[in-house]
């Protein structure tokens, strides 16, 4: 198991490498002058030098790249050229808040898709089944930002009930973050509620055509224990799956929603920094970023060697 | 039905405290703008949207009015000693917002600041500046390289913002962190891409005219959002509202609209000889430009993409501006004009023409408008959409044959002009070069009178319609949403929101 997990730990180091190159290779290919965006509209030709050589941009590329790599490694991602504030900073205030987001996005699609699937597969070929399955085309079909503004304009303009934009921290106040954040999540949920259904019900009619179905109910147990207690159990195993896949996809997927309810999350963060080139703040976060994914996965061995004692033998 | 249950549950939860929920204090006045700022220091501040936050925090040597004159603001006073030395007397007893005083070394420090600072965005505008004498506590005077009259309205923009010495020394280039300047609101916190929060600042040389006690900034990028924020109440003023909503908002009893013209123009830029790609016709021969602004409805652009609600011009500066020349109007399109030209230049038709267009919405749109037009005069136009920042470096390397592109716009006329079409300038990317205009750029340097000035920005406003280096095409105006309660707005043509004199009503 030390091994295994030794192997693992060791291949973390050069894949961090690796994604350093890359994120800031692939940067330099972004058309663009960033010096240009700095010097603002009179682009004087000194300021422009001076811009230039303070943010090392007259530099090779290699001494640039060791030049940040080098100070990443002693805990500085930099300084954002925009705002003029740590990289650091920005990402600890921005990554809370997509989190926020994602996991209530995330408790939405659950709470939408499972039941709606388990009900489209008990109900199958009946009204039920049908006015499922169109709800979830319709969720998948939905694009976000249309659906958001649709939101904003009806429940915020019309209605008055919610905030149309910006964010509260949990923190400051949890039931004034609740109301900015519930249509933001209720619009990341959506689609993703719309595939958990389509899986649950795919799921759910391949368990409930299972014999142990059949002996249950020859049984004589109730309906809903059979269909929750049996065959919900075992559909689960793929959804589950899926939905931790897909939770992953939330924190990336959320740029565009964030932009409508001008949520000041990680997405609207590194879109900002592409549009202004900004490259601190799109090296910084996209190297905390691939960081979280590698240590979620490192996770999910250890918690996967735990689970399977054959790999602690091996 | 969960849902719809757990929507109404949350609502149900959070709706007392929510469109109303308030942690500000009373008179809170909560602006809409259009991005999040850059850095909040005069001296490094780029954009625009910065300059807006800065209309509350710093105050300037001067500033300009509803009518475009230049107005004394830290300064009470101020006069040209002679062509090269501007001297400004003080108001007494001000204090910057850490409580050290306002005086003249204080203006002295942020004039070299913005001259010597690494990173400055001002050391373009004010660098005919030669040196600052301090005179007594109350009295600077400013010296010049040479006569530069347009020299004054540099400084009611940020350039003429003073910092505290104090602070700026202490926080050196994070000062925008933590600005201390001499506004009616001092700096309380920044959430970037969230918010910027100013409170009232009860020192202020003029507090009596301050009746807002808190200012918050929030950046919605969307100008659907916005106005949704505005009409949900959420905001109490929104700036750039889009031309196609102005109408939505003026039907709207608790909302008004502010709709005034601006500074800057909307232009075609031909390249006449930047980068290394073989020169064009149209970059060859100015009656083959003269074909294509022959071939343009200025108006019609102006009704297809703006509702009708901008100024069309054939000039750097609209009517609003005292630097106006009023006999240089913007001609009707000449189709039969432009194709004579056309046959005059020996050019021949269809003529491939590549306009590079920013991505933006409203500018696909009026390019597909100008390709629409041109067609009818023989030019085969072929749009290149662009995003904002490549554009920007195609632009300055000359890589691209015909730019509709604008300017955001200065106080006086040489803001507008010199920077863009004397030869050899840093904005010259067209690399437009006559003897003629450059020498008529000099002298209005070097000259005071308006009305002689005004008289030689319309000589050059002939002779660029003449050579056509640039087609300005039409001014855009000041679009502002506001609640319908608020009062003391002044529609002065920088578009910026000044807090002071606004009163947000019951």
């Amino acid at each position: 198991m030390k091994s295994h997990l030794g192997a693992r730990i060791a291949q973390i180091i050069p894949t961090i490498f690796l994604v350093s190159i890359m994120v800031f290779c692939l940067q330099q290919l972004m058309p663009g002058d960033p010096a240009l965006v700095l010097a603002g509209e009179e682009r004087d030709p000194a300021v422009l030098a001076q811009i230039r050589q303070e943010l090392w941009l007259d530099r090779p590329l290699v001494i640039q790249y060791f030049h940040w790599i080098g100070n990443v490694l002693q805990g500085d991602l930099g300084f954002s050229w925009r705002i003029r504030q740590p990289v650091l900073q920005l990402v600890a205030t921005k990554l809370p808040v997509t989190m926020q987001l994602a996991a209530m996005a995330f408790v939405i699609s659950v709470s939408i898709g499972v039941p709606m699937g388990i009900l489209s597969a008990v109900k199958k070929n009946t009204f039920w089944d049908y006015v499922a399955n169109g709800i979830g085309l319709a969720g998948l079909s939905t694009p976000n930002f249309w659906l958001g503004i649709m939101l904003i304009l009806v429940v915020s303009v019309q209605l008055g009930w919610l905030p149309p934009s910006g964010y509260v921290p949990l923190t400051e106040d949890w039931r004034q973050s609740l109301a900015t954040t519930i249509m933001p999540a209720f619009v990341l949920g959506n689609a993703l509620a719309a595939v958990l259904m389509r899986h649950t019900r795919s799921a759910m009619l391949t368990a409930l055509e299972q014999d142990y179905v059949r002996t249950a109910r020859a049984k004589g147990l109730v309906e809903y224990k059979v269909v929750l207690r049996h065959a919900l159990r075992n559909a689960l195993v793929p959804v589950v799956t899926l939905g931790a896949l897909e939770l992953g996809t939330l924190l990336s997927g959320a740029v565009l929603t964030e932009q409508v309810f001008s949520i000041p999350g990680f997405g609207k963060l590194i879109v900002d920094a592409v549009f202004n080139r900004d490259y601190p703040v799109v090296q910084g976060v996209v190297l905390v970023t691939a960081t979280v994914y590698i240590g979620l996965n490192l996770l999910a061995d250890i918690i996967y060697v735990f689970l399977n004692p054959r790999l602690r033998t091996s | 039905m969960r849902p719809i249950l757990l929507l109404a549950a949350v609502v149900a939860v959070t709706l007392p405290l929510t469109v109303h929920a308030q942690t500000n204090p009373p008179q809170t006045l909560r602006i809409g703008i259009a991005d999040d700022a850059d850095a909040l220091d005069p001296t490094l501040s780029r954009t625009l949207v910065g300059r807006f936050v800065f209309a509350s925090l710093c105050d300037k040597l001067v500033d300009i009015d509803v009518k475009l004159n230049i107005v004394p603001q830290l300064a009470a006073s101020y006069a040209w000693i002679d062509s090269k030395t501007l001297e400004f007397k003080l108001r007494p007893g001000m204090k910057f917002h850490d409580m050290t005083p306002v005086d003249a070394e204080a203006v002295k420090f942020s004039l070299e600041r913005h001259l010597t600072l690494a990173g400055s965005t001002r050391k373009g505008e004010i660098g005919s500046l030669d040196h600052v004498m301090v005179v007594d506590p109350l009295t600077v005077r400013l010296v010049l390289k040479a006569p530069n009259s347009p020299f004054l309205a540099q400084l009611s923009d940020r350039s003429g913002m003073i910092v505290s010495p104090k602070a700026a020394m202490a926080a050196g280039a994070n000062f925008g962190q933590n600005p201390v300047c001499a506004g009616p609101f001092k700096f309380t916190e920044r959430v970037p891409q969230d918010r910027i929060v100013v409170d009232r600042f009860p020192e202020y040389w003029d507090a009596g005219n301050v009746h807002v006690n808190r200012v918050v900034y929030q950046p919605i990028v969307d100008a659907t959002i916005r106005l949704a924020n505005l009409r949900a109440g959420t905001l109490e003023m929104a700036e750039r509202i889009s031309p196609t909503d102005i109408a939505q908002v003026k039907a709207d009893p608790k909302l008004r609209a502010e709709v005034f013209d601006g500074l800057g123009f909307q232009s075609l830029a031909f390249n006449i000889d930047n980068g290394k790609q073989p020169r064009t016709a149209m970059m060859k021969d100015a009656r083959v430009r003269q074909a294509f602004a022959a071939a343009i409805d200025r108006q019609a652009i102006n009704d297809v993409v703006y509702n009708g609600l901008f100024t069309p011009i054939a000039q750097a500066v609209p009517p609003n501006s005292p630097f106006y020349a009023p006999e240089v109007k913007p001609v009707g399109r000449d189709i039969a004009k432009a194709k004579r030209l056309l046959v005059e230049a020996g050019v021949k038709t269809p003529l491939t023409v590549e306009l590079m267009i920013t991505n933006a919405a409203d500018q696909r749109q009026t390019g597909e408008v100008i390709q629409s037009m041109a067609a009818e005069a023989g030019f085969d136009v072929k749009l290149r959409a662009t995003e904002f920042v490549t554009a920007l470096k195609a632009q300055s390397e000359g890589d691209f044959e015909v730019f509709l592109i604008g300017w955001s716009g200065r106080a006086d006329a040489d803001g507008n002009l010199y920077n863009a079409i004397h030869t050899g300038t840093p904005l010259n990317d067209v690399k437009y070069s006559s003897a003629l205009v450059d020498s008529l750029l000099e002298q209005t340097r070097a000259e005071t009178d308006l009305a002689v000035r005004r008289g030689l920005y319309g000589k050059i406003a002939a002779q660029l319609n003449i050579d056509v280096p640039v087609m300005y095409i039409y001014s855009p105006k000041v679009l502002i949403g506001m609640n319908a309660k608020i009062t003391g707005f002044a529609p002065i043509a920088d578009g910026l929101i000044r807090i002071k004199g606004l009163k947000m009503g019951q």
